[in-house]
């Protein structure tokens, strides 16, 4: 193992590589790549690797990146491509597909503003908007969290129980275009954590016909049987973590990551990089005697709600930080957070909406306004300029 | 299937075909549907000889499978999404060819999956060459969502959207296509079997993106006789109006049947289909630019 000093978009492109290799011995790799801002070098990187067994095509659209992971999944390789923003958008229709088909696709998506107008700095509402898709979601925090999330994802959407996608999200620029010091895998590692993928459902030369018709009664089974496979995943992520650790020698981070949570009387829940900025403060706050805490979301589907209600019970206020506004509603981590701490006061920030660059003097402000508020409030939305 | 049992209109089951036809009887495609013509050439060019992966995009198509999990087609398929099936089609390809499979993976869409919404997904497709024979099985309107015009229906040609006939004519799939420099490109007459099931045989040897452009009658968007269909195609060959020829690597033209260039065989195809009624779009509205297509066809296909 060695250190290099990687951005997430290049960690996230030498994980997908290592993964493809990792499978040469069943059916290969094959992946459809698109550019936009800010994931584009992921793909210019991967676009460079020689991969014996393993196609990367060059399409003309983020639809098609998707619609050649389908066809490759399908025919049992082992997939990856990675988009952002308005890619996202374009790709929806292939991206529901690849949910309900239960393909085990990896996506790498870096979080980006959607546009028009154009913005290129990070939002969550671009892969908000595919919560329902039928898609694992997993927020990271570093370059080493993209970097093992990714080599993990294949671990946990590849086993017979699961059988799902998975998006591991970055945010824009905070991670996509910074170096950081990166654990790097070895070849040997990634061979002897992943086992060759095989897709139960894969089409070879039996006649059926994968998505024809279904009546209401078909769907029902499909979308109970989906389910269960979510309803599965803690279990099976708990068991990839285990061997993860012991292959890799690192942690990969719980569904839920709590800070300082044992004794939390007030608290901040976010996804992402916002935690990186919420942990000084929650630091200093302790220094001054208050019960600070801080609990990011890794995983948003499937849903971790009992940890969520276990770590947010003794919690007496809790302010929701969303980088993404469900517009008409309010944010959507704070819809999806409610019901876990309905005796808490809880309250809504909105904050760094298209990018704003939220600082610890912002996160101070919430916490002396929150330890002041008598109930919980309307949903906010915080200007950082 | 016993041997020579119809399995549609016209062309009996027999030793030639795969053994599992690529369309089984017992589907509820429309009587008289072109599309199920041309499965059965397809079939039995394919004979036991290869195996075929199909991707089928939304249309008329995808729904002739029937319910799950049964299936109406005896090859594989898979459903894309309506505006995706070069795509999934590429990576199963590409997958299979790592592989060694020997697959080969056909797309098999309509005129709405091919001239409007997958147009793009094709035409990339095409440029980068990928490994598949892609089939348009063209009725000049979308069948599937109940007759709505694309921009391949025809100029006069009523259809729920037009209601007074469409006041502009066709793309030209197959220029289009052969300028995009494939190995193969090749208009099928569901009326001249032979050739239809010769080209089909040798789309299905060649590697690369290979086109097959089927003019599929569609009694139902036609307002046609279901036993009128291969006439009505036959009529249309005869007067010019569906040239018959191939493309071999963007500039060999070939045609491979003369057409009679008559106006009473344009004057029945019009007059056996209702949606032509409306606009009252006659022989000599369509003769010039039939003429003028076959002037450049004539010149393209001249030994150098
Ligand atoms: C993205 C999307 N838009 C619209 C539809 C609805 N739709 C399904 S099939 C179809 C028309 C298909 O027409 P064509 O490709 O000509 O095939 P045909 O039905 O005539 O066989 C349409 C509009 C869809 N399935 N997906
Ligand atoms: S509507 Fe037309 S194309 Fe569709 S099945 Fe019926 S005849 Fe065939």
């Amino acid at each position: 193992m060695s250190r290099q000093l990687i951005s997430a978009n290049h960690a996230a492109a030498e994980a997908a590589t290592m993964a493809a290799r990792a499978n040469k011995n069943a059916r290969g790799f094959a992946s459809g790549i698109y550019p936009i801002t800010p994931q584009t070098e992921c793909i210019e990187y991967l676009a460079k690797q020689e991969i014996e067994k393993g196609a990367v095509v060059r399409v003309e659209s983020e639809h098609s990146a998707m619609g050649v992971c389908i066809g490759a999944a399908l025919s049992g390789a082992r997939t990856f491509t990675a988009s952002a923003s308005n890619g996202l958008s374009y790709m929806v229709e292939n991206i529901a597909t690849a949910g309900f088909y239960r393909l085990p696709i990896l996506m790498y998506a870096v979080n980006r503003t959607l546009g028009p107008p154009w913005n290129i700095w990070v939002d969550h509402g671009d892969t908000f908007q595919l919560r329902d898709a039928g898609w694992m979601h997993v927020y990271c925090e570093d370059n080493q969290e993209v970097m093992d999330s990714i080599l993990f994802a294949y671990r946990v959407m590849e086993d017979a129980r699961i059988m799902l996608p998975m998006m591991v999200c970055a945010d824009a620029f905070v991670l996509s275009h910074t170096m950081m010091m990166t654990d790097m895998p070895t070849q040997e590692q990634v061979d002897a954590y992943l086992p060759d993928l095989n897709l139960p459902h894969a089409v070879a030369s039996e006649p059926v016909t994968v998505g024809g018709l279904d009546f209401p009664r078909e769907t029902e089974v499909h979308r109970r049987q989906h389910q269960e496979a979510f309803d599965r995943v803690p279990e099976v992520y708990a068991e990839a973590q285990a061997e993860f650790e012991k292959v890799f020698g690192r942690k990969i981070p719980d569904r839920v990551v709590p800070y300082q949570m044992d004794d939390a009387e007030i608290a901040i829940v976010c996804i992402g990089t916002f935690a990186s900025t919420v942990k000084p403060v929650v630091d200093k706050l302790r220094k001054q005697g208050i019960k600070a805490g801080l609990v990011r979301l890794r995983m948003l589907r499937p849903f971790p709600e009992q940890e969520m209600v276990e770590i947010l019970s003794g919690v007496e206020r809790i302010g929701v930080m969303d980088r993404d506004i469900s517009l008409g509603m309010g944010g959507v981590l704070w819809s999806e957070t409610r019901g876990c701490a309905p005796h808490a006061i809880m309250q809504n920030y909105m904050i760094g909406l298209g990018g704003g660059d939220v600082r610890a003097g912002h996160i101070e402000t919430i916490f002396t306004e929150l330890l002041e508020q008598k109930e919980s409030g309307k949903p906010r939305i915080v200007e950082v300029g | 299937m016993t041997a020579n049992e119809p399995v549609m209109a016209g062309l009996p089951h027999s030793e030639q075909d795969r053994s599992d036809p690529v369309l089984r009887a017992g589907n509820t495609n429309c009587g008289g549907c072109g599309m199920s013509n041309g499965h059965l050439f397809m079939s039995r060019a394919a004979g036991n000889d290869y195996q075929i992966q199909m991707v089928i995009p939304a249309c008329c198509g995808i729904v002739t499978p029937g319910q799950f999990p049964y299936s109406n087609y005896g090859v594989p398929v898979v459903a894309s999404t309506f505006g995706g099936a070069a795509a999934v089609a590429c990576g199963l390809s590409e997958v299979a060819n790592q592989n060694d499979d020997g697959y080969r993976v056909v797309v098999w869409a309509g005129d709405g999956g091919t001239y409007d919404i997958g147009f793009a997904t094709m035409s990339a497709s095409a440029e980068r060459n990928d490994d598949i024979m892609y089939v348009c099985y063209d009725n000049e309107i979308y069948g599937n969502t109940g007759g709505q015009r694309s921009s391949a229906t025809p100029k006069g040609a009523s259809t729920t959207t037009t209601p007074k006939g469409k006041d502009v004519g066709k793309k030209d799939i197959m220029g289009i296509l052969g300028a995009h420099g494939i190995p193969y490109a090749t208009t099928i007459s569901l009326a001249h079997p032979e050739d239809a099931i010769r080209k089909f045989k040798k789309a299905l040897g060649m590697k690369g993106f290979r086109f097959v452009h089927i003019l599929a009658p569609c009694p139902t968007g036609w307002k046609s006789e279901p036993g009128e269909g291969i006439e009505i195609v036959r009529l249309g060959v005869k007067a010019g109006l569906f040239p018959i020829f191939e493309i071999e690597d963007g500039f060999k033209y070939t045609i491979n049947v003369e057409p009679e260039m008559c106006d009473e065989s344009l004057g029945d195809y019009l007059s056996k289909q209702g949606r032509f009624r409306k606009s009252g779009v006659t022989v000599a509205d369509l003769r010039e630019s039939i003429d003028r297509y076959w002037r450049r066809l004539r010149l393209l296909s001249r030994d150098e």
